[in-house]
């Protein structure tokens, strides 16, 4: 069995980006995406702190202190980068403008529900802006592990962390499958070689159905830059 | 003739007295008021609400106004982890916690700044940042009332700035600076460069000198920057 790396999740979830999307790639795996994206695609990316077309990261000759991401690293603008203040850029995330928001798990329950903003042990708790990314893009993807440390499922009937938002998960990558979530049900769409749906669905709490194009997923070993996306 | 400079940042927040509400722009580094903070804590007033994205990094500039014991409430939507002069104190129970959604933060000020009550917003709904909140259902979803906020005193930063107190920013700098400027009774601008009467062209006037009441131009104190992460 071949379970993907945090990279190696961020890299299948590139694959279902496009010219044209716009993007607000959360915290923790899904920033790595940007990492995977086409270059020959013209994607935009959105940091919420004011700033849509944000680069790649810059050299250490080039830094600029007034040009911050959201997770408050340096970084630099993109062509077609735009820069603005906090009104726009939560005008852009609640107002539905971005195409897609990338946001990272602890739960994610059968009707859409999820939870990632109150981490179990974190002393202060801080919510920044994911309520708002929740409830307002069209298309909210979950990068996750399929179960926790402990091995228990993350994909369940109910949260039990507090939520980020209701209903508004509409896909799942984990490192052994992505998932949709439809008014059907919870859709199996790809698992990972050495993984079969009896396998993938003893690791979920819902009940899984099975796409008819269900298929195993194809994802290199090695990404061009180098990196593991395999876990070894 | 209309000139709004003032020499130095401790005249500037001379009038700051206990117990009042300072409204911080900034997120991260870029646009934070270092030098009108750090003013206000040589000052030493107590029992202060500041209302900021976050609670700094470390012990330092905004992280000192509550490891000093200056500052009796927070109203923010991040205090990160790395906040340690503000967990320090949350811990003890010395300091309150009033938890917003980013994009809720921003219009709250933004209503304060408009004269305007409050507003409904569907961020939040369903989760414990709801609780005691009044909801309401329009259009078959359910929407969250959230009060407008406004500060005794408003700390910004911008790059450039003129005798009118209009201001100009670069890079990421706008982010809260540009609604909060509408939200004091007293607005302090903390520049990097005061240009003369027509030195920034009015194309390039973000924030217009009617809502600022003081400017000081004065460099940065690097030992009050956090220190950015290299690359997001």
């Amino acid at each position: 069995m071949t379970n993907l790396s945090r990279d190696g999740i961020a890299w299948r979830i590139a694959r279902d980006l496009h010219e044209g999307n716009y993007v607000n790639l959360g915290v923790g795996i899904p920033v790595l995406v940007s990492n995977y994206l086409d270059p020959d695609q013209e994607i935009f990316l959105h940091s919420e702190n004011g700033i849509l077309g944000v680069g790649p990261k810059p050299e250490k000759d080039q830094l600029d202190l007034d040009l911050i991401s959201a997770g408050k690293g340096f970084c630099t603008l993109a062509l077609g980068a735009s820069l603005f203040d906090q009104q726009i850029s939560f005008t852009m995330m609640r107002g539905g403008h971005l195409t897609h928001a990338i946001l990272g798990a602890l739960e994610v329950a059968e009707n859409g529900d999820f939870a990632n903003w109150k981490v179990p042990g974190e002393a202060v708790p801080g919510v920044g802006g994911a309520m708002d990314l929740a409830i307002g893009s069209p298309n909210i993807y979950v990068a996750m592990t399929h179960v926790s440390n402990k091995g228990k499922p993350k994909i369940v009937h109910r949260c039990s962390a507090p939520l980020t938002a209701r209903s508004c998960v509409k896909r799942i990558y984990s490192d052994i499958a992505v998932m949709d979530l439809t008014p059907q049900g919870l859709i199996l769409k790809e698992y990972m070689p050495g993984f079969d749906p009896i396998k993938v669905q003893s690791m979920t709490e819902v009940k899984l159905l099975v796409s008819e194009h269900c298929h195993e997923m194809l994802v290199p070993p090695i990404a061009s830059n180098g990196v593991k996306l395999y876990q070894s | 003739m209309i000139d709004k400079e003032v020499d130095s940042c401790d005249r500037a927040v001379e009038g700051v007295f206990e117990g009042a509400s300072i409204m911080l722009g900034g997120f991260g580094n870029a646009g934070m008021p270092g030098q009108l903070i750090d003013a206000l804590r040589r000052k030493g007033v107590k029992n202060l609400t500041i209302i900021s994205n976050g609670a700094g990094t470390g012990p330092f500039a905004l992280g000192a106004l509550f490891a000093e014991g200056l500052a009796s409430k927070l109203i923010a939507s991040y205090p990160a982890p790395t906040a340690v002069g503000f967990r320090d104190r949350y811990l003890k129970g010395e300091v309150e916690l009033e938890l917003v959604p980013q994009g809720s933060l921003v219009e709250r000020i933004r209503c304060g700044g408009n004269g305007l009550g409050g507003f409904y917003t569907p961020t939040g709904a369903g989760t414990e940042l709801a609780h005691g909140k009044e909801t309401r259902s329009m259009n078959g979803r359910e929407y969250v009332l959230e009060l407008a906020l406004r500060a005794d005193f408003v700390f910004l930063k911008a790059h450039l700035g003129d005798r009118f107190g209009n201001l100009s920013y670069r890079g990421t700098m706008r982010n809260f600076n540009m609604v909060m400027a509408s939200a004091g009774d007293v607005v302090i601008a903390e520049v990097d460069q005061l240009v003369p009467a027509g030195g920034i062209k009015p194309d390039d006037v973000h924030t217009p000198g009617i809502f600022v009441d003081q400017v000081i131009e004065i460099a940065r104190l690097p030992k009050l920057l956090e220190l950015p992460k290299e690359g997001s």
